[in-house]
């Protein structure tokens, strides 16, 4: 059996798990990272790619605001800058409620400084002659961009390994507890047994994280969400922001290789670990596509595809320390929204782990708000028990 | 079950599973991507051209006239459906749309035959993607199809029984082939005789070839290395040398320069497995043919149940066998049915298909992979043609960022993302990377299967639209 001491494990190499892996191996702290699979494999490289702040609930805006900042120095920060732009993210209204709460968003966000247009009328017919449907009009965040996460998040696992953390990927966990003086973790890595040891653990398992705070006797009601994409050949650029609709149903972006990402409606589940776009999601999209955008009618799809994302009832991730186990902290749940605050939600983490509370307002994301029982915190197997060779 | 069985594909695979069938009293959804049955190998030219079978399909005539005229007899005991595109395929779904008129439906199924064929084995070379450059099977479409040659000086380049067959095809046509280069040598024919020998007349078909060839004047080259196609707008000279592809000590011949205004080449077939991925089936890797193959029974059940797999489509068997492996697939379903069946009937076919087997084990020796493609592959070599991506930034995925893995590889540098969807460059992007992994091909997995398995258009004109997406569904945006 291999044996790994660290002072913090990290569970779950995505986004969140790989930014928080980054910046404490930048403090200086030594820290592994135990990815199941690939690093920014699941959510967190399949996901739409939008980097937006438009449309967060209040709470989420000073994390969104700190994220924008980073954002701002990908490159510096993961080597690449992993196709990032300021594109603008325009949500359209398609009725004067729709019109209504776009005002009353614009104006709830005000003081956070996400400086939002509302832009209707004569001036949207001009700006957006590709526009199709009843639009009305939209608010448009022009500081809001667009990423490709299949290249952002597994850069800031390898920005990670290169400032100094392990990352261990193909390492599933198995069993997790505290045996009184460290987190004891039994693990599998390359078919082999691992064990691991560390006196901080950070939960950042994404849709699977649920069991990791179940083995500490904090339960949690994820559910899993499977959404739905599909991407078009490459064409002419026409397309200058991101769009959203007030309300959801289709979102979608064209990329600088000239492909229109679509996002609309739900996949379905394979088994555990996988989804795939599903019949209903692509014929719902596709007529809602031509609708908005009828330059798209004679485009191809080319591919379609799905992922498995941890979803929270309150739509709200869990940020922040535990309620029941001293030196275990969680970063899950983000609900389908966590490609544009993963990076700051990664360093509040952090933040907590070394100085013990983070700048930024944490406290609507806290475990507790789902009555956390403190149950035994000994050894629970998060899989089903299998012999290790 | 009520519901009528579903095959995919009317080649010779589909089209004995729709007979069989047909024969016991069904009447199986028999659908097809082309307008005409009979596959690849046996497609019909559109109706009104006048080539004679013989003149379209040599040697297989009899076989091509015997399935066309069993066809045609089962009009009626079909619901048989061409110009139609399986684009999706879920438990218990697929998703459909009419070729033509790009009308798109949907078909509900208990029990499928999956019979989806097989494309030809892409390795590129240094200006594969110059006009007038065609896969052998592109190249013999043309002529079974149009009736027309993809050039009047045809050089052709690979390895595998096609290449010796559309040679023959093209010189009896009229063209000028100006080179044949196989890759493999006279040594590998000849170590593989003895497992050839369990099918006499294939390997006389394939010895027949050669020696017109010969006769007719048609230079032959062995152990022959395609270095690049040269032109601008289109090709006009192959150059190649003399060059061991399995032997790294052999040194090479000097360059030779072929004259040519058209080039076929491939080496080999692969399957056309997406369907199958799509609808859950495990694979296994084939080390014979260098693939992930869905896992079948002799039967041709697959991992999932009512999902059986025949011909081309499940692992490179040839059409003789195709025919057999699509009778004994519905069979197979007719038994999961609680049907009885002719039981000495299955016996026959699947002795036949071991048989088949073995002389295909032979065929790959006798045509092996030329394994140095990879190593000697140029930095510059341009893999996935939909995306532009060269054999150096795959080998720089590999070297800076640590990929090991072939969707890793996808997701790193497009390659197998284009409107192919890793269809053509997939085997080549395979190969690059377990070479500059070096890992064994076995553990770089395959591109994961996604819908839609050939572009579709956005507008497709969807006759019963499912409700919208409902609101704030997940993935909203981020």
């Amino acid at each position: 059996m291999k044996r790994l001491d660290s002072e913090i494990l990290v569970i779950g190499g995505g986004i969140v798990g790989s930014a928080a892996a980054l910046a404490l191996a930048r403090a200086g702290r030594r820290v592994a990272v135990l990815e199941r699979d690939l690093c920014g494999a699941r959510s967190s490289g399949i996901n739409y790619g939008g980097v937006r702040r438009q449309g967060r609930a209040a709470v989420q805006l000073p994390l969104a605001q700190r994220a924008h900042h980073i954002w701002s120095g990908l490159r510096e920060l993961i080597g690449i800058d992993g196709e990032y732009v300021r594109s603008g993210h325009f949500k359209l209204a398609r009725s004067a409620a729709d019109m209504q709460a776009l005002e009353a968003y614009a104006e709830l966000s005000r003081p956070y400084g996400l400086d939002i247009e509302l832009i209707s009328g004569e001036r949207l017919r001009r700006q957006c002659p590709w526009l199709g449907g009843a639009v009305m009009g939209g608010s448009l965040c022009p500081e809001d961009g667009q990423a490709n996460p299949r290249l952002v998040s597994p850069a800031f696992a390898r920005a990670a390994t290169a400032a100094g953390a392990a990352v261990l990927e193909g390492c599933e966990v198995l069993q997790a507890g505290h045996d009184g003086s460290a987190f004891v973790l039994e693990a599998r890595h390359g078919g082999q047994a691992l064990q691991a040891r560390a006196a901080v653990l950070i939960n950042c398992a994404g849709a699977w994280a649920g069991k990791l705070a179940a083995a500490f006797g904090e339960d949690v009601p994820m559910t899993s969400g499977h959404p739905s994409m599909a991407v078009t050949e490459p064409i002419p650029h026409f397309l200058p922001w991101s769009l959203g609709v007030e309300g959801g149903s289709i979102y979608c972006r064209q990329v600088a290789r000239g492909n229109v990402v679509l996002g609309g409606g739900r996949g379905y589940v394979l088994d555990a670990d996988r989804a795939r776009a599903s019949h209903d999601s692509i014929l719902g999209l596709l007529p809602q596509a031509v609708e908005l955008l009828p330059a798209l009618r004679h485009v191809q799809i080319i591919r379609t595809w799905s992922g498995v994302e941890g979803y929270l009832p309150d739509r709200q991730p869990v940020l922040g320390p535990s309620a029941t186990q001293a030196g275990l902290f969680h970063g899950f749940g983000f609900c389908g929204a966590g490609f544009q605050i993963g990076p700051a939600a990664g360093e509040a983490l952090a933040e907590l782990v070394l100085r013990a509370r983070s700048p930024v307002p944490l406290d609507a994301f806290s475990i507790s708000r789902f009555n956390a029982v403190a149950a035994d915190a000994s050894s629970h197997p998060l899989v089903p028990e299998r012999k290790i060779s | 079950m009520s519901r009528p069985p579903v095959i995919i594909g009317a080649g010779p695979a589909g089209m004995r599973a729709a007979q069989t069938l047909a024969a016991y009293g069904l009447r199986p959804v028999l659908l097809d991507e082309a307008p005409r049955a009979g596959g690849q190998i046996y497609r019909q030219p559109p109706s009104g051209f006048t080539r004679r079978r013989t003149q379209l399909y040599g040697f297989e005539a009899g076989r091509a006239r015997a399935l066309h005229e069993t066809f045609a007899s089962l009009r009626g005991q079909l619901d048989y459906r061409p110009q139609t595109l399986v684009w999706n395929a879920q438990p218990g779904l697929l998703d459909l749309m009419e070729t033509g008129t790009l009308a798109a439906s949907s078909l509900s199924w208990d029990d499928l035959i999956v019979a989806t064929g097989a494309t030809d084995r892409v390795l590129p070379f240094p200006g594969w993607t110059t006009p007038g450059v065609f896969t052998l099977g592109g190249a013999q479409v043309a002529l079974k199809f149009q009736g027309c040659a993809i050039g009047e000086r045809v050089a052709l380049a690979g390895s595998g029984p096609l290449l010796y067959l559309v040679a023959y095809q093209y010189a009896k046509a009229g063209a000028r082939v100006m080179a044949v280069l196989d890759s493999g040598s006279m040594g590998d024919r000849l170590a593989a005789l003895p497992a050839m020998l369990n099918q006499p007349a294939v390997l006389a078909k394939g010895m027949y070839y050669l020696a017109w060839l010969r006769l007719h004047g048609v230079a032959v080259h062995t152990r022959a290395r395609v270095l690049r196609a040269e032109g601008g707008a289109r090709v006009e000279a192959l150059v190649w040398r003399r060059e061991d592809m399995n032997d790294a000590q052999a040194s090479p011949g000097p360059e030779q320069r072929i004259e040519c205004d058209a080039v076929g080449f491939g080496h080999a077939l692969r399957p056309e497995t997406q369907l199958a991925d799509l609808l859950g089936c495990r694979f296994g890797f084939d080390p014979v043919q260098r693939a992930q193959l869905p896992l079948r029974d002799p039967a041709g059940r697959s991992s999932v149940a009512g999902v059986y797999l025949a011909g081309d489509g499940a692992g490179i068997m040839g059409a003789d066998a195709a025919e057999l492996a699509g009778e004994r697939a519905a069979l197979a379903l007719l038994q999961d049915r609680g049907m009885a069946v002719d039981r000495a009937r299955i016996h026959t076919l699947e002795a036949r298909l071991r048989r088949i087997g073995a002389f295909r084990q032979g065929l790959e020796r006798a045509f092996p992979f030329p394994r140095r493609w990879a190593e000697t592959a140029p930095d510059a070599l341009l893999v996935c043609r939909c995306e532009n991506i060269s054999a150096g930034e795959l080998r720089g995925a590999v070297r800076d960022c640590g990929a090991g893995e072939l969707n890793r590889l996808k997701a790193l540098t497009r390659v197998g993302m284009g409107r192919c969807q890793g269809r053509m460059c997939g085997v080549a992007a395979g190969e690059i990377l377990a070479a500059a992994a070096q890992v064994p091909l076995s553990q770089v997995g395959r591109l994961r299967g996604q819908a839609p398995v050939k572009p579709i258009p956005i507008g497709m004109h969807c006759r019963q639209m499912p409700h919208a997406a409902p609101a704030a569904a997940p993935g909203e945006d981020a």
